[in-house]
């Protein structure tokens, strides 16, 4: 029997199993040095917080992975020998593939700051983040003040995190406005005032210099680079990003560059060795997507593509239209299509925000045709299904916004927006 | 594992996180308006009970309102679920264990002692204790003395009323909860408390009625005192009694069929009002395992058979042979009973047989012993008999072992250990009818946002009925279950924006899917068209 080994046990090794198994016979095993079982690692902020226990993360029981002849290995890969198909683990043992599949994610970036490696100075990714979070910052009384260095989506949940057990947080954003690389600037002005809202310490336009050490080699406190200020602080998170978890592979004879480099059938340079989620690099970027697309639903939908040219239907990872989503502490985000941060060439925006600060829409549309580009939505949910479709239609921007109200996906009763939308939108149409 | 929760066993500070100095005076508050009425308890007997009724409830009120609003009105408005699994009372802590304790101690007392509770211990049948203290306010609205199950009914109203505002705040970002929440305190206020104290003062004969209390959650509505006790009561009885039966045979199954169970389950019911808002605390202790869910669909639906079969029973047994007396005899009667089953089987076979899948069989089963049990009953029942037993000890032993033990000492008095809605997922035979029927007929779902789970898990860990919502979700698929009393606390907490309770078509309302939406569609239409 065809043995499938899969290193890494995230979203999209899991999925990649399970749809295997659907189709297949095969003998699978799920290699993971992290965990025992497959969790929701987005849902890590959600143990500390203490919405939930770490078990609760965990989208299967754990009776199922037998019940599916799905075979789970704790170990660290060490070395791939992909002549005799085998991996070595840091224990000594080793395994035999047919198949292998690299899925081992990202891991935290590090940009070689000054005391990057001291206790108390963490990423927020692995579920080795989260213990060693817990063990730093139990509280305010042993953690008084916490830094946060990069803002993106990790960032700020860490910053949410611990605002949760009343820990004072700093949080030092390199950009100019949150997450301005992505969000327009209107929706990351709403959220640098959300973050304040929260009582939260946010520094834009500011760099980590160094991180200082206390005699026992703790960190004791952070130097800003513009100022030269010194903060004290027991806990740095360090979330400028994330890159492909890839430092086993370097030895190897697969190619990578960041990542894992993969054509669109998410093959790798050598014959049965495959890549997929964070770590996998497109040698061309599809559409408007990067290289590494290091994203829970593309991890996803890789895996789902992967289960059907391992299984005999070799096919191409053909992504559909782009969607995502986020939670800024209480405005969730939902994104459909493409809105840039900056509307480039002959694309334009519509913006509309509510009087509250908590909601706000950006419209992207093509300025020629008026084609609809994409949606950004901040506080009102709307129904990926419909934005799906009226993509894949070619909507114009006006259509789209006269049909609002059918994209809704807020709970009943709630308020509803779209006239104070749209006659924002023809007033802006008429002045322009 | 360092996140395993460690409880300190220290009851003076428990938790991770601290209440304000605020909270700490409401708490005293609440406690010394609970020490009124445990002083009470313990035949303290104070000089003026009305005054001290009032200070008593009034200060448990006062104490909730004020810690429910430096907890959440201090705050920006949003999800407020930081760390319920930390704190010791609703994470099966010390605190949880002993509120436990003494709720489940409060029941037996209620329940099978209460005389404890000081009823009609005092001179000429006068009650003394916890009741007298609730002779008062029971005069003021019906001029009789207190009963435990007023004392009960008041106690039961003020819990739903003071943390139903507790819930309100909580939720005050949505709407969904706050007009919900209205709602249960309407219905506990009026239908359950109010109205049949009136009823009494215009009509004394006729049987204490909730009117949103419909068969079989009320098991004893169609008892012979009860009916009796209607019927002799001329148009108002009969109007009365007829409602009830239209309760269920009619209004149920249209606002079911429109609405879902919730209109019911998570609007109007008593139990469903106290699980929502008292209970709101533990609602994520119920299980989400497997092996819950099993047991879950075995009890519930016995408890239905059982109290199908005992109120036919109950009913059959006061009907007369004779045509002469009544055109409802007991061969009518009987026939009507299992030719009503018989067209539900057979209608539900005839159409839905593909949806029950493997299900079918058992429902097969259970069909035909409740038609074998209800034949036996009639051929060898007696005036007195039936099974061979006094129907009379069929009809109480429902009453102590699933009316009593069940839905309140196990039901409610173990909230902080198995969640808050325990005799609604495993015992209430109300639930199971309403339930059978939103899973088969019924426009109700909860719709799932195509591609957008990141299957983190806050729907299903909210899931007061343990349904494991996320299973459905991270695949894409709607949540349509027969336990689902549409709370709406899952699609509240996801952070995604998934999930949404909608009334809409038949069509399309079941829809499993293997690979999401967002994905290549050609292989979407490969895989998902199978």
């Amino acid at each position: 029997m065809e043995h499938i080994v899969i290193i890494g046990n995230g979203i999209s090794g899991v999925t990649l199993a399970r749809h295997i198994r659907k189709l297949s016979d095969k003998k699978i095993t799920i290699v993971s040095a992290e965990t025992d079982y497959f969790f929701s690692r987005t849902a890590l902020m959600y143990v500390y917080m203490g919405h939930m226990k770490f078990e609760h993360t965990q989208p299967y029981e754990n009776w199922f992975w037998e019940k599916n002849r799905i075979n789970l290995k704790k170990g660290y890969v060490e070395n791939i020998h992909t002549n005799s198909k085998t991996l070595q683990f840091a224990d000594g043992d080793t395994l035999q593939y047919d198949k292998l599949v690299i899925a081992t994610g990202s891991k935290p970036n590090k940009f070689g700051w000054p005391g990057q490696d001291l206790e108390g100075v963490m990423g927020m990714y692995h579920k080795q983040d989260l213990d060693n979070l817990e063990k730093h910052a139990p509280n305010k009384d042993v953690c008084k003040r916490a830094v946060i260095v990069g803002g993106g989506l990790i960032g700020i949940e860490l910053a949410e995190m611990l605002n949760s057990r009343s820990i004072p947080v700093t949080f030092l954003v390199r950009e100019s406005s949150f997450w301005n690389g992505v969000l327009p600037e209107g929706e990351s002005a709403m959220i640098n005032r959300h973050i304040k809202n929260h009582h939260i310490d946010l520094r834009l336009s500011t760099n980590l210099k160094e991180i200082k050490s206390d005699e026992n080699g703790k960190v004791k406190s952070v130097i800003i680079e513009e100022t030269g200020e010194e903060l004290e602080c027991n806990v740095v998170g360090l979330t400028a990003g994330v890159s492909p978890n890839i430092d086993f592979i370097k030895d190897s004879a697969i190619e990578t560059g960041r990542g894992v480099k993969v054509n669109r059938f998410l093959e790798t340079n050598i014959a049965d060795v495959y890549a997929i989620g964070d770590c996998a690099e497109q040698h061309e970027a599809i559409g408007n997507r990067r290289p590494i697309e290091a994203v829970w639903y593309t991890g996803r939908m890789m895996g789902e593509t992967l289960a059907q040219t391992i299984c005999g239907n070799r096919i191409e990872y053909k992504p559909g239209h782009w969607f995502n989503s986020a939670k800024f502490m209480d405005i969730e985000y939902q994104t459909y299509g493409w809105v840039f941060a900056k509307s480039r060439e002959n694309e334009a925006h519509f913006h509309w925000k509510h009087q509250d600060d908590t909601k706000c829409i950006t419209v992207a549309y093509h300025k020629d045709s008026n084609e609809f580009l994409g949606i950004n939505t901040f506080g009102i949910r709307m129904r990926h299904e419909i934005f799906d479709k009226w993509l894949t239609e070619k909507r114009d921007v006006d259509y789209v916004m006269n049909h609002l109200s059918d994209a809704n996906f807020d709970p009943e009763f709630y308020s509803k927006f779209e006239n104070d939308i749209l006659s924002a939108y023809n007033n802006q149409l008429q002045t322009a | 594992m360092s996140n395993k929760l460690n409880h300190s066993m220290s009851l003076a500070k428990p938790d991770a996180l601290n209440i304000t100095t605020k909270q700490k005076i409401a708490l005293i508050l609440g406690v010394v308006g609970l020490f009124i009425l445990a002083l009470a308890l313990f035949n303290t007997n104070f000089p003026n009970k009305g005054l001290f009724l009032t200070l008593s409830l009034g200060l448990i009120v006062l104490g909730t309102i004020v810690y429910s609003r430096e907890a959440y009105l201090t705050k920006l408005e949003g999800i407020k679920n930081d760390g319920q699994w930390f704190k010791s009372i609703s994470s099966r802590g010390i605190w949880g264990w002993i509120l436990g304790v003494i709720l489940t101690g409060f029941y037996i007392v209620l329940y099978f002692y209460p005389k404890y509770l000081g009823l009609g211990q005092g001179a000429d049948g006068a009650n003394t204790g916890l009741i007298s203290l609730f002779d008062p306010l029971s005069q003021l609205l019906s001029g009789r003395n207190a009963s435990q199950w007023f004392v009960y009914g008041t106690l039961y109203t003020i819990a739903i009323l003071a943390f139903g505002y507790k819930f309100i705040l909580k939720y005050r970002h949505n709407r969904y909860q706050q007009i919900r929440t209205v709602s249960v305190m309407f219905f506990q206020l009026g239908f359950a408390f109010l109205i049949p104290e009136f009823m009494y003062v215009m009509n004394n004969d006729l049987p204490y009625y909730d009117l949103k209390s419909i068969w079989p959650l009320n098991y004893y509505i169609f008892d012979e005192w009860s009916v009796n006790g209607f019927l002799s009561n001329g148009n108002i009885g009969l109007a009365l009694i007829l409602f009830g039966i239209i309760s269920i045979f009619v209004i149920t199954p249209i606002l079911t069929y429109k609405f879902g169970k919730r209109w019911y389950c998570s609007w109007v019911c008593g139990c469903g009002g106290l699980a929502e808002t008292a209970g709101d605390s533990f609602r994520h202790l119920s299980s989400k395992k497997m092996y819950a869910w099993k047991l879950e669909r075995w009890l519930i639906h016995l408890v239905l058979v059982f109290s199908v079969v005992m109120t036919t029973a109950m009913v059959y047994t006061y009907l007369g042979y004779d045509k002469n007396d009544f055109w409802l005899t007991r061969s009518v009667f009987i026939s009507l009973v299992i030719g009503f089953l018989t067209i539900i089987f057979v209608g539900v076979m005839y159409f839905k047989r593909q949806e029950l899948g493997k299900d079918a069989k058992y429902g097969a089963i259970g069909f035909f012993s409740v038609i074998a049990l209800l034949l036996i009953m009639h051929f060898t029942g007696t005036t007195d008999n039936v099974f061979y037993v006094k129907a009379s000890s069929l009809r109480s032993a429902y009453g102590i072992y699933i009316g009593s033990i069940f839905s309140g000492v196990i039901g409610t008095g173990f909230y902080p250990i198995l969640g808050s809605r325990s005799w609604c997922r495993f015992g209430c035979p109300m639930a199971a009818i309403l339930g059978f029927q939103q899973r088969l007929f019924s426009k109700f779902r909860i719709t799932t946002n195509g591609g957008q789970c990141i299957s983190c898990g806050n729907c299903s860990n909210s899931c007061e009925m343990g349904i494991d919502v996320r299973h459905y979700a991270q695949k894409g698929e709607n949540i349509v279950r027969s336990s689902c009393v549409g709370c709406g606390i899952c699609s509240a907490v996801c952070p995604r924006g998934v999930l949404k309770l909608e009334n809409d078509s038949m069509k399309g309302r079941i829809n499993p899917t293997e690979v999401l939406l967002g994905n290549d569609v050609d292989l979407m239409e490969l895989v998902n068209q199978k």
